[in-house]
């Protein structure tokens, strides 16, 4: 049953991890790259975490609850690290005036950017 | 006061990170979170004057499950993008700006992050209260700031205009 | 179950060789931040599967919250410390051979 559960999870976050390196590799600029990046990241290793934490959990002691816990605040950290981290990386880009990929239509109004 | 919350936190960290209850590793904790304590008390809860800090994090706890099915649809958006043979027709990307009107910093963070995880969209710059936003598409473009503003004013009980 | 998570461990590795090919050619600085991050992320999820083949996910989890973490300040590190290169360009610095142009931007 655990075991199930596991490789459910994990599976499915391989999945979402494959996925965002194709987005990384096949996305036209550095903007839309930072999409699959940052969300793709985020999801997949909550996915493939949880998987290991529920696994952690097949004999109970208070040493494996500890290390379930302890996943879980990394789990938590990436929740709250991967999201500034994409931002910061995006703001350095935006910075230093790489301009955005885009169709002509959408290109008026984007001529102030910062350089 | 926030010498002693930013204590019992840190404290509480150390007895996470160790896993161990002997004397010798509680009095190391204590010294370590005595000396972080008194370092870096202005870093965590600066402005403490505000009340109805606890029921603010409570309802941000409350606000996970809906932040976690904006991830899995915004993942799975990305994941259709990225294995779609035609991607290049299917996105538009553009920059968009608009104002909010959250006051307080960790509203406004937290609007930031929630923007990055919902589909289409990711936030690049705050400046004052213009959020400029990068998005795949019209579409989702116009839905800003949409529902998730007025969530996050609902969580830190800001007044309505 | 081990060779289950041996296959992701392998699986996970491959995924971080794809992710290299940003990293190595570019085009721009920023890219190659964007790969290394990515690979920090996957490097961390990896280290707390080797700790569960090995079975010392007690030892493996700390490492793993300390990488978190490295990974987290270097990329804010190296973000502010790019920010103000204005010539960080599509086709500029930081292609692997660089020749210097008036026009990066078209």
């Amino acid at each position: 049953m655990i075991n199930t559960l596991t490789i459910t999870l994990m599976i499915a976050g391989l999945f979402f991890f494959f996925a965002t390196t194709v987005g990384v590799l096949r996305f036209p600029d550095f903007y839309t790259r930072m999409h699959a990046a940052g969300k793709g990241d985020t999801l997949s290793s909550l996915l493939i975490l949880v998987g290991l934490a529920i696994y952690n959990l097949h004999h109970i002691s208070a040493g494996n609850i500890l290390v379930t816990i302890k996943i879980l605040f990394i789990l938590m950290f990436i929740f709250l690290a991967s999201p500034t981290a994409t931002h910061a990386i995006i703001d350095a880009g935006y910075e230093s005036g790489i301009k955005p990929w885009g169709k002509e239509s959408n290109r008026e109004g984007q001529d102030d950017l910062a350089d | 006061m926030r010498y002693l919350y930013t204590f019992l936190l840190m404290f509480g960290f150390w007895l996470l990170l160790s896993g161990k209850f002997d004397l010798f590793h509680l009095t190391l904790g204590v010294i370590s979170s005595l000396l972080v304590s008194w370092m870096s008390s202005d870093l965590l809860f600066i402005d403490s004057s505000k009340k109805g800090r606890l029921i603010e994090v409570w309802r941000l706890i409350l606000y996970i499950p809906w932040i976690l099915k904006e991830i899995l649809l915004s993942t799975l958006h990305v994941t259709w993008l990225a294995l779609h043979p035609a991607m290049k027709e299917k996105i538009a990307p553009r920059i968009v700006n608009f104002k909010t009107r959250l006051q307080s910093d960790a509203a406004r963070v937290t609007l930031a992050n929630s923007i990055t995880l919902t589909p289409g969209t990711i936030t690049v710059r705050i400046e004052g209260d213009v959020f400029t936003v990068h998005a795949l598409s019209d579409k989702v473009a116009s839905g800003l700031p949409g529902e998730m503003e007025e969530r996050i004013a609902r969580i830190f009980t800001e007044e309505r205009p | 179950m081990s060779n289950f998570f041996i296959a992701t461990g392998v699986v996970l590795c491959l995924f971080m060789l794809l992710a290299l090919y940003r990293t190595i050619f570019g085009p721009t600085i920023i890219d190659r931040m964007m790969g290394a991050n990515i690979i920090g992320t996957k490097t961390t999820v990896l280290l707390i599967i080797i700790g569960t083949i090995y079975g010392r996910v007690d030892m493996f989890v700390d490492i793993a919250l300390a990488y978190a973490m490295l990974n987290f300040i270097v990329t804010i590190a190296a973000s502010r410390y790019f920010a103000h290169h204005k010539n960080i360009r599509a086709e500029g610095y930081g292609v692997l051979h660089y020749t210097p142009t008036k026009e990066a931007d078209k």
